[in-house]
């Protein structure tokens, strides 16, 4: 029984990805329930907004790269961050104009709107298949590794060694730092407090002299800012490719919906709990395991109880079980 | 124009596009987008029948098509005598086991006291899951490794393929069932984030469960119900006739087997679109309909809501299941790795819309149209793109506009599916 040895593997395997995979649902979430909350429909666009802000982040990163701009141990691309919230957001604000104004006015029901997010989602997938591809891109540069294993291991001498990638942390970072500016956004300035009660009753927010195009425009910014905050840190993170991102839209719903959809502290908490999941049950417990049990009790097998490619099933399987037990979702979002 | 005028003009419309691909391409690409046009509609009608009749939200359409697909490995291939022996029963028992389990929990979630029955139904599912794998792992492997270059699965039951048509629909509703008994009844985005959830199961299921049907290595040489062109080529009497028309053995063996795939697929058309047609114009089509336009009403009138809309969903997911059972006979193999949610799913729901849902003819034609255009949109494009960058000297910027020409096809279905919506938003052929 070795605890510190399966507590250095479960944080390698399992704490840190999860947290860090946790950390980009949760913005991606976000993005899903802000959308909810102020337009009141689900947008199906947004793992291809992600898609749309990533690219031309990544672009941008290759020009700077090619520029010999550099910011050293850190990824070129968190400099391309503000150009690819400024072109996603260009993309979302003549969205609104020429698409979704149009259905506001009539008042359409919500499902109508659904489908309008379909065409939309059809356009910005052609749209960045059309630029960058459909293939996998890598654009991350800088210091691989905050922590290697070599160095783990002369720090603590123990022998399973604890690996953390520069791009975990940066995302654990930029995601705090992004919900608190979020956050202190939505509960101290007047414009989100203003879009805090536009959602929370529409007819009351417009007799106060609201105006909801004001608060439309808003949404949309934010959520370009939070689809490509989001979407850079999955690319540095993981790889970058236009299906994959359309794919994230299942986990990313799950958050939304796991936390109660129209509720923003709701998404983070869902996207913690379909990260932690999806790894969780993903992983081969084999190596925590065998430090733990002693040893006629080690497992044979790889002790893994789903194969990798099930992780949607694992996301699919918790919104079924918060449908049916708790609609509303874990933070009583709304239900209309 | 009125109604009748209008469809008609849709159909001679569809008719004449078919026909001038084959005057101008090649007749068998003609053959080739009105036998897939043919099974688009089979599938509209599916996606029409939940939606434009009961206004279900359901974008699992990809699932059902590949469950039909897994129909046809099932019933049609040879049965792996040897796999059978290794763990054939075995994995039968596993996955009653499984069944069984998850039937043990709902039962003691309906009848145990409040107070435990949490604990009890994840205790009976943990148990279970754990005896689950240990039968079924053990049986998988020995199946698996059974020949696993050419085999390594159970086979099927060695039927003739047409009857995995009808099988593929039940599998399909079957499916259906499940998810209904869970998700019908909420919200209409959560059925949808359901069902799109669903989809993506049955194909990660089709990808990993080699024993089922190989997974990523694919079955292929399915049996099918019409001849061989090879054969067709040997056959004296057969090339004679084909001399009679002026055609060369090769063009007409082929022309032969895919008019047969399309008289087989406008028969089945034509019996879905009677039924369905029929449907629509029974009290149940016009109960339906009026649990769509006004849910509380009709159920203030008694109407059972959650019953009919489970009624509609088997039925509509029922058709996808069997559309998609006709697909993969064609194609000849079960692909998993193909099946894309954009063009699986999502396609289908364009034709629907476009071709006014609601409305059967109107899905039919939407079905032919938008698979007519998702078809020659790339050629299209690639013409519009060679004129536009014919001034360019050659270079990295004119090879990626050509070679992402094949990328316009989405772009121009979404383009399509929002003027729709804005302009005609009740379709081509509106609901009467």
């Amino acid at each position: 029984m070795d605890l510190l040895n399966a507590f250095v593997a479960l944080s390698n395997f399992v704490l840190i990805p999860a947290i860090a995979y946790g950390c980009q649902l949760a913005l991606g979430a976000l993005g899903v329930t802000l959308v909810y909350g102020i337009l009141r429909f689900s947008n199906f666009a947004h793992g291809d907004t992600m898609a749309f802000g990533t690219m031309v982040a990544i672009l941008v990163t290759w020009g700077l790269q090619g520029l010999g701009v550099s910011l050293g141990p850190l990824p070129t691309a968190l400099l391309a961050i503000p150009f690819g919230i400024a072109g996603c957001a260009l993309l979302l604000l003549a969205t609104d104009r020429v698409v979704f104004r149009f259905y506001r006015a009539q008042k359409v029901v919500p499902v109508i709107l659904v489908i309008v997010s379909m065409g939309v989602m059809f356009v910005y997938n052609g749209l960045t298949r059309l630029v960058i591809g459909p293939d996998s891109r890598t654009f991350g540069d800088g210091a691989r590794y905050l922590m290697n294993a070599r160095q783990f291991r002369e720090l603590t001498g123990l022998s399973e060694p604890l690996v953390i990638r520069s791009t975990q942390a940066i995302t654990v970072v930029t995601a705090v730092v992004v919900v608190a500016a979020l956050f202190w956004f939505l509960n101290r300035t007047r414009t989100g407090k203003s879009m805090r009660a536009y959602s929370d009753n529409e007819d009351l927010a417009l007799l106060s002299g609201i105006d909801p195009e004001r608060v439309v425009r808003v949404t949309w910014l934010l959520v370009a800012c939070l689809a490509t905050i989001a979407g850079v840190l999955y690319g540095l993170d993981k790889t970058f490719m236009p299906f994959t991102y359309f794919q994230l839209l299942l986990p990313i719903f799950a958050a939304a919906i796991v936390g109660g959809l129209g509720s923003p502290l709701g998404a983070i908490a869902g996207g913690f709990v379909i990260a932690f999941s999806e790894v969780g049950i993903t992983y081969a417990w084999k190596k925590v395991l065998t430090y733990l049990l002693p040893e006629p009790l080690e497992p044979d097998g790889l002790v893994q109880l789903l194969a990798t490619d099930y992780k949607f099933a694992v996301s699919f399987m918790i919104l079924v079980v918060v449908l049916l037990f708790r609609p509303t979702g874990l933070f009583r979002g709304k239900s209309v | 124009m009125n109604g009748h005028a209008r469809t008609f003009a849709m159909f001679a419309l569809v008719a004449v596009l078919i026909v001038g691909t084959g005057m101008v391409q090649s007749w068998n690409s003609a053959l080739l987008i009105l036998n897939m046009g043919l099974v688009s509609a089979v599938m509209s009608l599916g996606v029409n029948l939940q939606w434009g009749f009961a206004g279900l939200f359901n974008v699992g359409v990809m699932g059902f098509v590949a469950l039909g697909g897994l129909s046809v490995v099932l019933v049609s291939m040879p049965p792996v005598g040897e796999a059978w022996a290794a763990g054939g029963t075995r994995i039968l028992a596993g996955l009653a086991l499984g069944a069984a389990s998850i039937a043990a929990a709902a039962m003691t979630w309906k009848r145990a006291p409040r107070r435990w029955r949490g604990w009890a139904v994840a205790a009976i599912l943990i148990v279970g899951f754990i005896l689950y794998r240990m039968v079924l792992s053990p049986a998988v492997d020995a199946v698996e490794s059974v020949n696993s270059a050419s085999t390594g699965y159970l086979g099927g039951l060695g039927l003739p393929v047409l009857l995995a048509w009808p099988v593929g629909g039940l599998l399909a509703a079957g499916a259906a069932w499940i998810i209904g008994k869970t998700a019908l009844g909420l919200r209409s985005d959560y059925l949808a984030i359901a069902t799109l959830g669903i989809a993506e199961i049955v194909i990660a299921v089709l990808k990993n469960e080699d024993w089922l049907a190989r997974g990523v290595k694919n079955v292929i040489g399915l049996p099918r119900p019409v001849p061989y062109e090879v054969d067709l080529q040997r056959d004296a009497d057969f090339v004679a006739r084909a001399g009679e028309w002026g055609l060369d053995a090769t063009t007409a063996s082929t022309l032969y087997v895919k008019a047969g795939y399309g008289i087989l697929f406008a028969a089945v058309l034509a019996v879905v679109l009677v039924l369905a047609q029929l449907a629509l114009n029974s009290p149940w089509g016009r109960m339906m309909r009026a649990i769509r336009d006004n849910e509380t009403a009709a159920r203030a009138m008694g109407k059972d809501v959650t019953g009919r809309h489970l009624q509609v969903f088997i039925l509509g997911s029922a058709i996808c299941g069997m559309a998609g059972a006709m697909m993969t006979t064609l194609d000849g193999q079960l692909t998993p790795s193909s099946y894309q949610p954009l063009r699986y799913t999502f396609l289908i729901w364009v034709m629907v819309i476009v071709g006014g849902s609601g409305n059967n003819y109107g899905a039919v034609i939407g079905g032919f149209l938008i698979w007519f255009l998702w078809v020659q949109v790339e050629p299209m494009g690639q013409a519009l793109m060679g004129f536009v960058t014919s001034g360019l000297s050659d270079g990295a910027l004119k090879a990626h506009l050509l070679g992402s020409v094949q990328h316009m096809r989405l772009l121009t279905m979404g383009v399509v599916l929002l003027l729709v919506l804005r302009f005609s938003p009740r379709g081509l052929l509106p609901e009467r």
